[in-house]
């Protein structure tokens, strides 16, 4: 190296580098940024050895440990369900009625039930599970397709007119935009519909509706209007109702009815989940 | 004088200096960038992934002009928690078909790699009209105008042959049936539905929104929203045969 300079004002030395007579000031670097640099090479030769990182011909530098970001994710996953329950493992093939009659399980079940509620079902149920216009309520114990916890477990697993080929299915038709019924008929049958939840309520239908009724509603809600689980048909002598109260919201279901949609949560979830959201809802308040 | 004395060469000539930069930089870049192109890691093929139908494109389209990505990736990161709340995680291959693609990093609302099936049409209709009426908490914008608005189709065969041109396997069928395909899907009794299933296996025929007759800007987003993340059948994915 040439002989250094030093700076007369200053009492640094230049780097010798000169622009039309002004010469640069030699700055070194804090000692303590250099040795942090150092250290940062060297960390980053173990770093290619342990993990992998560089790219060859037909594949790249395993590392020493074959970290894959993947697989440990998974692996992740897995343990952390382990983690929350003893012996996850019979978890996923216990019956229903075990997983309720199991403290440990019980407890997890109704604590990752609730959880995986808030992330994928309150969405439509709401955050409390008391549902909305169109979606049901899940705290009360008015059920559409059953409030069995085998009944919860299936309308959980594969839906509600999700396209699941085991999905609950069910249409109402269409009596007003179809044509089977005329208006006047539309219009006595709700009458008569208001009137078995509210006997004071007597509509000019009423009689006449009765009639209609019977033929062709009670295939389905049965005779006594009390509903049928088989084919997803709601109890209509209750104060529920899923797509509003009074004649009018009745007039319009049955002209050119509103069908609900649930997706199909098998696959999506894994099978230890829906069993825990199966116990959580059924524990809400209307299981049977 | 040693070789390490000579940066005066570069300090002179700023000319040399580009070029050395150049030189440097696209090292660096080919090392991180070109083995992408050929690891088996990186271009696992995954079945299932198809392209997207028009209706679905089209809703994709609205997806850009409405800047849904500001907001919501579409990426479900290989992490423990994001597994747990978004289901598996993304998969290079289910967005191969995206120009560009949607990841993202952004969440002021949630991941939506795989939105798709997780809610009814009903539900995206009212949640995309007035996100309040569905969840309380929202601080989505509404877009009712989307239920009003027909969709333009005019351009969306040449949408499709763009797509083709980037490298996204369109047919000659799928694309000489463009418009056939995009009233099709969307109305079961139509008489080219078979027809379309076939282009497009395991696309879901229905009508979306509930306004038969007339294609919507909201069917066309709801029928993209409801095909996200579904195109794989994670029942028989094998996430060890792909680990490399």
């Amino acid at each position: 190296m040439a002989q250094q300079e030093l700076d007369h004002l200053s009492g640094q030395t230049t780097t010798g580098h000169e622009w039309d007579g002004l010469k640069e000031l030699n700055t070194p670097l804090p000692k303590w940024w250099l040795w942090v640099f150092y250290a940062c090479i060297v960390w980053s030769i173990g770093y290619f050895f342990v993990y992998p990182s560089w790219p060859l011909i037909s594949g790249y530098t395993q590392g020493m440990f074959g970290a894959q970001i993947r697989s440990t994710a998974i692996a992740d996953y897995e343990n952390g369900i382990k983690a929350r329950v003893a012996n996850a493992a019979g978890l996923a093939d216990a019956p229903l009625d075990k997983i309720k009659a199991t403290p440990g399980y019980l407890e997890f079940a109704m604590a990752n039930g609730k959880a995986a509620f808030g992330d994928n079902c309150a969405p439509c149920h709401g955050s409390g599970a008391t549902g909305g216009p169109g979606y049901p309520s899940l705290q009360d114990d008015d059920w559409l397709w059953g409030g069995k916890l085998e009944d919860v477990y299936q309308t959980i697993r594969y839906g509600i007119r999700s396209g699941n080929p085991q999905a609950r299915d069910s249409a109402m038709p269409a009596f007003g935009k179809d044509g089977i019924l005329t208006k006047d008929q539309i219009s006595q049958v709700a009458d008569y519909v208001v009137s078995l939840s509210d006997p004071a309520a007597k509509g000019p239908g009423v009689d006449a509706g009765k009639t209609v009724f019977a033929d062709n509603c009670a295939s389905c809600h049965g005779e006594d209007g009390k509903g049928g689980l088989d084919f997803g048909a709601p109890n209509l002598t209750d104060k529920i109702w899923l797509y509003g109260a009074g004649k009018a919201a009745i007039v319009a279901q049955v002209s050119e009815p509103k069908h609900g949609v649930m997706p199909a949560w098998e696959g999506r979830l894994d099978p230890i989940t829906v069993k825990s959201l199966a116990v959580y809802i059924h524990s809400l308040g209307g299981g049977k | 004088m040693s070789l390490i004395e000579k940066h005066a060469i570069f300090e002179k000539n700023s000319i040399v200096l580009l070029v050395g930069i150049l030189i440097m930089v696209a090292i660096g870049g080919l090392v991180e960038i070109v083995p992408l192109f050929y690891l088996k890691s990186t271009i696992e093929k995954v079945e299932g992934v198809r392209p997207y139908s028009p209706l679905e494109l089209a809703g994709r389209n609205i997806y850009l002009r409405e800047g849904c990505y500001l907001c919501h990736s579409q990426m479900i990161r290989p992490m423990r928690d994001e597994i747990e709340r978004y289901g598996h995680f993304s998969l290079a291959a289910e967005s191969m078909y995206d120009h560009p693609f949607q990841w993202g990093s952004k969440r002021n609302g949630p991941d939506l790699a795989r939105v798709g099936n997780k809610y009814s049409d009903k539900w995206h209709v009212e949640h995309l009209i007035n996100p309040r009426s569905v969840v309380p908490d929202s601080i989505m914008p509404g877009y009712p105008f989307l239920a009003k608005t027909e969709l333009d189709a005019r351009h969306l065969a040449d949408v499709v042959k763009t797509n083709a041109l980037v490298g996204v396997p369109y047919t000659e069928d799928q694309i000489a049936n463009v418009a056939v395909d995009l009233a099709a899907q969307k109305n079961p009794d139509d008489k080219n539905a078979d027809a379309f299933l076939k282009r497009y296996p395991k696309a879901v025929v229905r009508d979306f929104t509930g306004q038969p007759g007339k294609v919507t800007e909201l069917d066309a987003l709801v029928a993209y929203l409801q095909v996200l993340g579904t195109m794989v059948d994670f029942s028989l994915y094998d996430d060890k045969a792909n680990v490399r």
